[in-house]
């Protein structure tokens, strides 16, 4: 392709440069635009010209509306029966969380979303922050499960939809961070136990599925533990999937040792200082500083497996969609709960990636 | 701990305490200790837990009768069959998933990803739009989606509708497409195959001596081969022969309409294809990206060079970039294959019987969740680790020769 600078730039001259600049393209231009055509008006009258969406005029409420799902309705259109999201929202948002109670998943879901924003600066980085999460996450489960300050005990079993995919996914990152940074650690190490051991860890729970992690967690938590001592399910969860990416960080972590310059290494050693001063004060902040887009990208897909929880029947974002569809009346517009958390994965983990390339940019001007 | 090993202030008698190498024995001593200490008391509980719940243990159960049928199965398979038939016919399935699904991946992935990078600005921007949704879509939401999709009343038919003088009519006169699965004509199954895959393995033998040969033939006289099309065609007469030799006429069997149901042909069940779509085209995505990316590093000047030489632009493709993006490209592919092999046991969300699915069913059955998940994790870790090793010979053999 040649863009010579005395053409005007004209949108006739931007057509002939980059959809006509030579026979194959035209063609191949104008059989797209084709299937555009015949594709897009049919996706159009589907989810918009032949959807239902009812709605009722209601002075009452703040913006004149308020939705009435209508199963019949669906029934008879051709097209998306969006009346499945708004008759099953609470559903979805909260799964079977009692609804008088909604506001202490919302609390806390703000709030946890506030401290994690909070945390992505890395110049906040450091022990305040840690105490500021060992704080949080007790007082957030406690919230969540009330049974103290008057609050109505709600059981773990009943929580679902936003807040668990919230909960695993920040909560896993977040303890999986200071056991994949000892991983990590310990691999580079040149002391042979630790190394093997580590190795064994890292690489057994990177070779086997998440899935079989989740089952191991569900399944033999309960057996290892003595007789009399009871972990709840959600806990399990937790616990094997912030293992899981404990293994993946710590590689991404692992990275980051490697491309350290070994000058810095030898230059703490000849200052003296012991192995947790050279680790902790310089090699540290050099290495995650490296690591920063590798592991957002980790994260993302670390957010993606969340979903994998319902296998082992927990409800998140996606068992809810599918605990609305398990009633008969709505279950033929599965797939419309199916678009819709599609869509809200799909900006969360875009929202993530973009941040992610800023951060990248941000790290190394001179790349870009 | 770190303190005892590193932090002593004063030191009278253990003088050897500073000693580096005293010092991390030691620390690996205690490390030891508490590893195997834990493993141990995690262990001696589930002893306890598994005798209290009156559940057995060892591996005993594997040759007893399974009781449980399998939907879809590439080996002989009835409820009467064993426990560890069950779990090999779940581990076949999962392998034809796999490899299916990676070489689909494969292909749309290259093409996408090569595609990505054309002047035509609308195709990078439908291309670009692939590549983004797809791979910020969990993949399991996917794998629902399709299946809700092909099994929708909403969006197929049934195999009933098919019958009767009104019924519909399939598709070219003998696919049914329904949401029991798709229904078409396919061969029977006859020695001819078998000869027919002799023919194939004796083909790509021969196919590879032919390459060796004219490699050698090229470096002394510097005569090129049309290496490929000599290749293919060794490869179809012998398999071809090898067909004919076996003696069988080809024979289709056509899905045919019963009362209820289709009987002959083949099926491809709603599992499957929920399965196969979705590990394909969200691995597709991640491909598409590594191949763009891939060949994106291989410098201008490369290509530059290859057109001063007069070269065709497939030419510089095939015998200039992709040769020098390969080696990019491979090992961050080798983790996608692996990948997608992980994610197949997102399976058993949509039932399709792969390794994790019935070693599910298996330890819903027997209560002896150790020896279930023992099984399935040797089982991927090996193929992990098989993988692994044969990417790193692969990638061996693409390096860059320094001469």
């Amino acid at each position: 392709m040649l863009i010579n600078s005395s053409v005007l730039y004209t949108t006739r001259n931007w057509i002939r440069c980059n959809l006509l600049n030579t026979w194959n393209n035209a063609i191949i231009t104008i059989f797209l635009i084709t299937v555009l055509l015949l594709l897009l008006p049919k996706i159009y009258l589907w989810a918009v010209a032949d959807a239902v969406l009812t709605l009722k005029v209601d002075p009452e409420s703040w913006w004149g509306y308020t939705f009435v799902p209508d199963s019949d309705a669906c029934r008879k259109a051709s097209g998306a029966c969006w009346d499945f999201i708004t008759e099953k929202f609470s559903l979805i948002m909260f799964g079977l969380y009692p609804p008088d109670q909604h506001w202490r998943p919302l609390v806390m879901m703000i709030s946890l979303i506030f401290l994690v924003v909070y945390s992505l600066d890395p110049s906040r980085w450091g022990r305040a922050l840690g105490i500021i999460w060992i704080i949080a996450i007790p007082v957030m489960f406690f919230l969540m499960q009330g049974g103290v300050l008057g609050l109505t005990f709600v059981q773990t079993d009943s929580w679902g939809g936003a807040p668990i995919t919230l909960i695993l996914a920040t909560v896993g990152i977040v303890l999986s961070f200071p056991i994949a940074i000892m991983l990590a650690l310990g691999r580079q190490s040149n002391m042979t136990i630790v190394k093997t051991i580590c190795i064994f860890f890292i690489e057994i729970v990177r070779g086997v599925p998440l899935i079989t992690v989740l089952f191991m967690a569900s399944l033999m938590i309960p057996l290892f533990l003595p007789e009399g001592i009871n972990i709840n399910k959600l806990l399990r969860a937790l616990i094997g999937f912030t293992l899981f990416s404990a293994a993946y960080v710590a590689e991404v972590i692992r990275g980051g040792l490697q491309a350290l310059p070994k000058g810095q290494y030898e230059a703490a050693d000849s200052m003296g200082l012991t192995y947790w001063q050279k680790t902790g004060l310089v090699i540290l902040p050099q290495a995650l500083k490296l690591v920063i887009p590798p592991t957002m990208n980790t994260f993302i897909g670390l957010f993606k497996d969340t979903t994998l929880i319902i296998i082992i029947s927990m409800y998140d974002f996606l068992g809810t969609v599918r605990l609305g569809a398990s009633d008969p009346t709505w279950r033929p517009y599965y797939v419309e709960g199916l678009i819709f958390a599609a869509i809200v994965y799909f900006t969360i983990c875009y929202a993530m990636a973009a941040y992610s390339q800023h951060l990248e940019a941000k790290l190394n001007p001179e790349r870009s | 701990m770190a303190d005892i090993i590193y932090g002593f202030k004063h030191p009278t008698k253990f003088i050897c305490m500073y000693n580096t190498k005293v010092q991390a024995l030691l620390f690996q001593v205690i490390f030891l200790i508490i590893t195997v200490g834990g493993a141990y008391f995690l262990y001696y509980n589930m002893q306890i837990n598994l005798e209290r719940q009156n559940i057995q243990t060892g591996f005993d159960y594997l040759s007893r009768e399974s009781g449980f049928a399998i939907g879809e199965s590439w080996i002989h398979y009835t409820p009467s069959s064993s426990y560890s038939q069950a779990i090999l016919v779940g581990f076949i399935n999962t392998a034809v998933v796999a490899v299916i699904g990676i070489s689909l991946a494969t292909g749309i992935g290259v093409f996408i990803g090569i595609t990505a990078l054309s002047s035509n600005w609308l195709v990078r921007r439908l291309t670009g739009v692939y590549i983004n949704f797809l791979r910020n879509l969990p993949v399991l939401l996917q794998i629902i989606l399709w299946y809700t999709i092909f099994t929708s009343p909403r969006f197929l038919p049934t195999v009933r509708d098919f019958s009767g003088e009104d019924g519909l009519e399939p598709f070219l006169g003998v696919i049914y497409i329904t949401r029991q699965g798709i229904f078409i004509p396919f061969f029977e199954t006859n020695t001819g195959w078998l000869g027919a895959i002799i023919g194939l393995v004796l083909g790509i033998i021969t196919s590879l001596l032919a390459k060796a040969w004219s490699r050698r033939l090229m470096d002394t006289t510097g005569q090129q081969l049309p290496i490929l099309w000599i290749s293919v065609s060794i490869i179809l007469t012998t398999s071809l022969s090898g067909w004919l030799i076996m003696g069988s006429p080809v024979v289709i069997s056509y899905p045919e309409m019963g009362r209820f149901r289709l009987t002959g042909g083949a099926t491809v069940t709603p599992e499957f294809m929920a399965v196969l779509f979705g590990l394909t085209i969200y691995t597709s995505a991640f491909i598409a990206d590594i191949v763009r990316s891939g060949i994106l590093s291989v410098p201008k000047g490369q290509i530059e060079a290859g057109r001063s030489l007069g070269l065709r632009e497939e030419t510089i493709l095939t015998r200039i970039i992709l040769p020098q993006a390969l080696r990019i490209i491979i090992p961050p592919l080798t983790s996608q294959y692996l990948n997608l092999t992980k994610n197949s046991s997102l399976a058993v969300a949509v039932g399709y019987p792969d390794l994790v699915s019935i070693s599910n069913t298996t330890l819903n059955q027997t209560g002896q969740a150790p020896e279930a998940i023992t099984i399935m994790m040797i089982v991927y870790l090996s193929t992990s680790l098989g993988t692994a090793l044969f990417m790193n010979w692969y990638n061996k053999q693409t390096q860059l020769m320094e001469r």
